[in-house]
């Protein structure tokens, strides 16, 4: 149920998060299609991708929605109404300046783009102005990162285990302590439709 | 903030203060490296190693070792023979013709880690069939990668997910092809060493020391500041003979207008310029 304070921390949110892994694509293509126009938040997906594999993500989620859409580029500006995705085989960091920059490091959790490095390097430069959402995957990826948006004052937001196809990855942002809250699918995509 | 153990974190102005301090004891200047990453890399010493601040501090002033080991960390030294399979099939298909017209080609990998790039290069040379008049250097800041990469050996474990990269390019035959496999580590071929030359260059504070027909620098650039990369834009431009090629990574396109009309853009995806008068 979405209530007053999900509803105040959302709309005080300059920018969205979205990490998943096994199992996302459906949701978060979801959410994609559903953002309202006039959203004026940017958007942040991380999602688990094999190097060396052309993918057709971009232009897929491009065609279905009203906002603007953009792989990450080094040093590109982070705008609103624009949905970014981030790269494979980079990690994808957020600047204080709300600049992108890139890291090829070692990958996280076998990751790379790793959902912990962007959501940690978020919780430095949004703090509160923030909420994330940690959808189905299976590795724990993404809640240590979650863990560090929550202590910073964001809004923490994991799809319900029972509902994700892989519960792994929202199960362990639970068992950290790192969600305020634990929402069903139509609960989140009602929120990000606000 | 409450909750966070002291070795877990490491503020602005805490940053900034390493920054300097590096600076003025061993004379390497990160203060134009992209913070994000920067403070990332050095939570994970501080993480691993179990200091604080202040021992962080402490130890990077007095304790060489300790700053080697920064060093190393720091200066991601990740990288991978064939990384970005399309990147080598640009270059065979629209550089490699062009430059295969010159009497002797030199190319710089600059950033060039352990060695993976010269030689990926020096087997895609070698299958074009004019490795023999071509010589690669590779430069890096950091002595100790610059050991692996004269050695070229490589573990086995690396080099199954090199050769799934070499299965992308289009090249022929197999990557172990070019290496001796003894246990488990693969040793590159010395007719792929042959021409090659490895040596310690620092981007930020070193200068011109050759022309090349090519400088490949990829994901190099993705640690710098705006202001720095145009710095060492101008600095691979005075190294570049007239028409010599440009590669950056497929992520690090150049920004700047005074470049954008000094490089023309040869493959847009994969950052392949050239460079012509301004």
């Amino acid at each position: 149920m979405l209530n007053q304070d999900i509803l105040q921390r959302w709309h005080r949110s300059e920018v969205v998060l979205i990490g998943g892994s096994a199992g996302s694509f459906k949701p978060i293509f979801r959410a994609v299609k559903g953002f309202a126009e006039g959203l004026n938040k940017s958007v942040i997906i991380v999602i688990h991708r094999k190097k060396n594999f052309f993918s057709e993500i971009e232009k897929l989620f491009a065609e279905n929605t009203r906002m603007s859409m953009r792989e990450v580029a080094d040093k590109d500006v982070i705008r609103k109404n624009t949905i970014y995705i981030a790269p494979p085989n980079y990690h994808t960091l957020i600047e204080a300046e709300r600049i992108f920059s890139l890291d090829v490091s070692e990958p996280v959790w076998y990751s790379k783009p790793s959902i912990d490095v962007t959501f940690e390097s978020a919780a430095e430069v949004y703090g509160q102005n923030c909420t994330a959402i940690l959808l189905s995957g299976a590795n724990q990826d993404g809640a240590e990162g979650m863990l560090k948006l929550k202590q910073a004052g964001a809004l923490t937001i994991v799809q319900d285990p029972d509902e994700a196809d892989m519960s792994e990855m929202p199960l362990s942002a639970i068992h950290l302590g790192a969600a305020h809250y634990v929402l069903s699918n139509n609960d989140i995509f009602e929120l990000l439709k606000q | 903030m409450d909750g966070i153990p002291a070795y877990d974190s490491l503020t602005t102005p805490q940053l900034f203060e390493l920054i300097d301090l590096i600076k003025r004891v061993h004379g390497f200047d990160f203060s134009q490296y992209t913070k994000a990453s920067l403070k990332r890399r050095l939570v994970r010493i501080m993480q691993f190693k179990k200091l604080s601040f202040y021992d962080l501090k402490h130890a990077l002033v007095n304790d060489q070792a300790m700053f080697q080991e920064f060093l190393e960390e720091v200066t991601v030294n990740v990288t991978e023979m064939f990384r970005d399979p399309s990147f080598y099939k640009a270059l065979n298909a629209q550089v490699l013709p062009y430059l295969s017209s010159y009497q002797h080609i030199k190319i710089w990998s600059a950033g060039c880690s352990s060695g993976e790039e010269v030689y990926s290069m020096a087997i895609l040379l070698k299958e074009a069939g004019i490795r023999q008049k071509s010589f690669i250097y590779g430069t890096d800041i950091n002595t100790e990668v610059l050991k692996e990469a004269r050695m070229g050996i490589y573990s086995l474990r690396k080099i199954k997910s090199y050769a799934e990269n070499y299965q992308f390019t289009g090249l022929p035959g197999t990557l172990t092809d070019h290496f001796t496999i003894l246990y488990d580590a693969a040793t590159i071929h010395s007719e792929i060493k042959q021409n090659t030359l490895f040596s310690v260059h620092n981007l930020i504070s070193d200068t011109v020391f050759n022309e090349f027909q090519m400088i490949s620098c990829r994901n190099v650039f993705i640690y710098f500041e705006s202001d720095l990369q145009e710095k060492i834009l101008d600095l691979f431009y005075k190294s570049l003979c007239p028409l010599g090629f440009l590669a950056l990574g497929s992520k690090e396109a150049i920004r700047s207008d005074f470049f954008r009309k000094r490089f023309k853009v040869v493959n847009q995806k994969e950052n392949i310029y050239q460079k012509i008068g301004a």
